[in-house]
């Protein structure tokens, strides 16, 4: 390629990129780690694609539910609502005192609010279905243990939201508060709660929505609901009730999730 | 001293009349949830097992840490990091299409962005569960139906997340690429792909955390993990055994949340 003069152009190439060690790094540690992790958990595709007929049988199976059943499941399906319900209250209340005790803004003694938040981060790991497993073991199968496992997984979800939403506001009204002697109660109620009280709001209807899905398979391992009659009709293979079922827990499911999302947009408005 | 009064905040009655309601609807809500529920059922032992779980707690049988037979804790444990990792990988892969599929962007129809939602969705209420149990008939108990489930239930929200990050692309280096005479494989290559990165790691990383605490779990339905003992100590009531894998998954949990957010504090 040459032009008027002969010469040939220079074409500026691209910047080179700078050696990165750290990428090649990662990248070693994600290509071992899939190595290992595949051995480990014995997962093959050759397996899965052999046996995959058993797999799509029963999705082929649910997809003709036997609505027949809806009767006994929609009113079991309320009942899961009404412990969703109660574990998002429950575990947003106690969570809403909590969150005062360890925001660093109202409480500020350090130690204080370092251990409280040293035991609700231990409390924040444990997944829901260990909850409603040991509360099964504590407190007997029925939705009581249910609504205690939902109460304690909300806690853990919506503490942290609510302290973090707490630190974030404006001091200028504390101080003001502070200045002209108002006590600690006073100061929380006039100058806390009117700035994060949406917040909390919203946060409590997210923990709702996760609340609801985490409570239709609370019930499998014993702590009611929907869950029960889930496991029930697997185990006796009738493909077709559980199809039911789970049409129906999918759609009670995107529904709330969706006026709740709609709700929280208009609160943040 | 006479103090005058300040003038009350205006208040429109169309306003008031809505929280108001809001208010009513919900209170009716929580008193409707309480009916025909049944607290009397409690097992008169309860107090009794909370004690034991709190002294199992404090006197965790430490012997079955490590045995070396490989049913010990360690094992347990390393198998559930094992079925998280290998399944996010799964669904982070998966995700990648669906979320261009679902994310709303000036390119395509908004009918064919909005169908990608929905079948998120769908995906996303699909009970874990019941997917673990359905691949459990496909390959066998054991990790390998914990792995896939995972990969296909988590491409429910990490797609969602996936599909926001792209939403929020600034249209700026796409627009560079089209100029200069690039394809579309260039736009994907050298503008959308690495502006994307930053944010497609930090949600993989968050969805690992997630999916940490949901390998804990299988195992309670047979899909491998540190669940399995976990149901087992706890229906044969070794309250020990019971506090050692709890204080396991409860250490487990808080490094791994710790490594990612250290790692995804540096990405940002």
């Amino acid at each position: 390629m040459t032009n008027k003069s002969g010469q040939a152009p220079v074409v500026p190439g691209l910047p080179k990129k700078k050696f990165k060690l750290m990428n090649w790094v990662w990248a070693i540690i994600l290509i071992g780690g899939l190595f290992v992790s595949t051995q480990e958990t014995n997962t093959s595709l050759p397996v899965l694609f052999q046996n995959f007929s058993n797999f799509t049988e029963i999705f082929v199976e649910m997809a003709k539910p036997d609505w027949s059943y809806s009767g006994t499941v929609i009113p079991l399906v309320l009942q899961t609502i009404k412990m969703a319900i109660l574990g998002t209250f429950f575990g947003s209340l106690a969570a809403f005192f909590y969150s005062l005790l360890i925001a660093r803004n109202v409480v500020k003694n350090k130690v204080v609010t370092g251990v409280f938040r040293f035991i609700m981060n231990i409390i924040r790991t444990i997944p829901d279905l260990l909850l409603g497993a040991i509360f099964v073991a504590i407190v007997g199968t029925g939705t009581f243990a249910g609504v205690l496992a939902l109460s304690v997984f909300t806690f853990g979800v919506v503490v942290k939201l609510f302290y973090e939403a707490i630190e974030t506001i404006d001091n200028g009204p504390i101080e003001a508060l502070t200045a002209v002697g108002a006590n600690k109660w006073q100061i929380i109620t006039d100058a806390v709660l009117p700035q994060v009280m949406t917040y909390f709001i919203s946060y409590t209807l997210y923990a709702f929505e996760i609340n609801v899905r985490a409570s239709t398979v609370l019930g499998y391992i014993g702590a009611g609901g929907i869950g029960l009659y889930l496991q029930q009709t697997l185990d006796v293979f009738q493909y077709e009730r559980t199809g039911t079922i789970i049409i129906i827990i999918v759609i009670v499911v995107v529904l709330i999730d969706y006026i709740s999302s709609k709700a929280r947009e208009a609160l943040m408005k | 001293m006479e103090y005058k009064q300040l003038a009350p905040a205006p208040k429109s009655t169309a306003k008031r009349i809505k929280t108001w309601l809001i208010v009513i609807i919900s209170l009716a809500l929580l008193i409707w949830s309480f009916t025909d529920m049944d607290f009397g059922g409690i097992k008169p032992s309860a107090k009794q097992i909370v004690g034991s779980i709190f002294n199992g707690l404090l006197h965790p049988d430490w012997s079955y840490v490590y045995t070396g037979d490989g049913e010990d804790l360690l094992s347990a444990l390393w198998e559930t990091i094992c079925i998280a990792f290998l399944g996010t990988f799964i669904s982070a892969i998966i995700s990648l299409p669906f979320a261009f599929w679902a994310a709303r962007t000036k390119y395509k129809h908004w009918f064919t962005s909005r169908l990608g939602k929905i079948v998120l969705a769908i995906i996303r209420s699909f009970p874990e569960i019941v997917l673990a149990l359905m691949f459990i008939k496909a390959v066998g108990p054991g990790a390998a139906a914990g792995v896939l489930a995972l990969g296909v239930h988590s491409v429910g929200m990490l797609a969602k997340l996936f599909s926001e990050s792209i939403e929020n692309l600034d249209e700026g280096a796409n627009e560079a690429v089209i100029a200069s005479g690039g394809s579309k494989w260039h736009v994907m290559m050298f503008a959308t792909m690495p502006n994307l990165m930053p944010s497609l790691i930090s949600n993989t990383l968050y969805r690992f955390d997630v999916s940490l605490r949901s390998a804990s779990v299988l195992g309670l339905v047979g899909a491998g993990g540190i669940g399995y003992p976990l149901m087992t100590a706890l229906n044969y009531r070794m309250w020990s055994r019971v506090g050692i894998i709890l204080l396991g998954i409860i250490i487990l949990v808080m490094i791994v949340d710790w490594i990612s957010g250290w790692i995804r504090s540096k990405l940002v």
